[in-house]
């Protein structure tokens, strides 16, 4: 058993792309059988929050954790989204398992093709990375994260700095 | 950064002792096994503080929000130890033996642990925690933030 890392700093992480970044092109499968793209970022800021795998043990937490704050993200007028390579049944059955609101987007066929065009793709273990991408009403990136370990959980604290940020930086332009 | 010691705050330990703040689940095994290392570590002030996730398990908030009720007459740490002790038994009839054995008033522990006093109370602490970058049960924190390194110590390690 791999003992966990130090909780990530902020500004002191990697990331998936860099802010400022215009969103890619990219189709991930939502829990009733559409699509979400990158047409669907603009209007509100999105969260996409990736993840290795539904049902692993640090996942929960991490999902539990956030769902924990929703309200937090939701006063920053922020949507909060669960990204795996897990097919939509499977999210499906972790979210209800979880008992959690956080709607899911799977990343399932092409295996991986959003997560690698975002910056958020584990090569080495074939599966998503524990990263986030956090992009504007604009769709352009605000903020991204990469974990230096797949088993390293960035705090909710985290995302809720950058967002805040974000907005200072908006207010200050 | 979470706050250093309230004066509502559950602490034990030595005044002099090094100072750790608890966050934790009373349904949480890994909670349990941190309590019983923890106790066994000398010169340790202890302050508990609720890190109750509503959906990781169906009676943390329930359990969390009972201890305060029995904080409410003196028997938090009591209350804190029996269930630690035997972590099977949280439904509520389990409860009200519980703070009958503890000696306390049940009726007023039954309608205290339905109060939005506490569930306020426990509520605060919950998000406290998270928003200080907490990512799991249990959390400690020194000097202001997480310390993995106890967690690991505590949690992680097999004895």
């Amino acid at each position: 058993m791999s003992d966990h890392g130090a909780p990530p700093q902020a500004g002191s992480h990697r990331f998936a792309l860099p802010a400022g970044t215009p969103a890619p092109e990219f189709s991930l499968a939502t829990e009733d059988g559409g699509t979400f793209t990158q047409d669907d970022l603009r209007g509100q800021t999105t969260v996409l929050v990736f993840y290795p795998f539904a049902f692993s043990p640090v996942c929960t937490d991490q999902l539990q954790v956030y769902e924990e704050v929703l309200p937090e993200f939701e006063r920053r007028g922020a949507k909060l989204y669960g990204v795996s390579t897990d097919a939509t049944w499977s999210q499906a059955a972790f979210k209800q398992q979880l008992g959690i609101s956080i709607p899911q987007l799977s990343d399932f066929e092409p295996k991986g093709a959003a997560s690698r065009a975002l910056g958020a793709y584990f090569e080495p273990a074939g599966m998503t990375n524990r990263a986030i991408v956090v992009f504007g009403p604009d769709a352009t990136v605000l903020w991204s994260y990469v974990a230096d370990s797949p088993g390293d959980l960035p705090g909710a604290n985290l995302i809720l700095d950058a967002l805040d940020a974000a907005e200072d930086e908006e207010r200050a332009a | 950064m979470v706050s250093e010691i309230r004066t509502d705050d559950h602490v034990r330990g030595p005044a002099d002792g090094e100072l750790v703040v608890v966050y934790a689940d009373f349904t949480c095994p890994f909670c349990a096994v941190a309590h019983e290392r923890l106790s066994e570590r000398p010169g340790v002030r202890r302050v508990f503080r609720h890190l109750a996730l509503k959906t990781k398990h169906p009676r943390a908030v329930a359990v969390a929000r009972a201890a305060e009720a029995a904080a409410l007459q003196g028997a938090f740490w009591a209350f804190h130890d029996a269930v630690y002790a035997d972590q099977g038994r949280v439904e509520d009839p389990h409860l009200w033996a519980l703070a009958e054995r503890l000696g306390l008033d049940v009726a007023r522990f039954d309608a205290d642990r339905r109060s939005a006093t506490v569930a306020e109370r426990v509520q605060r602490d919950t998000q406290e925690a998270v928003l200080a970058g907490a990512m799991r049960t249990p959390t400690f924190f020194r000097d202001g933030a997480p310390d993995t390194d106890l967690y690991n110590d505590l949690v992680r390690t097999k004895r």
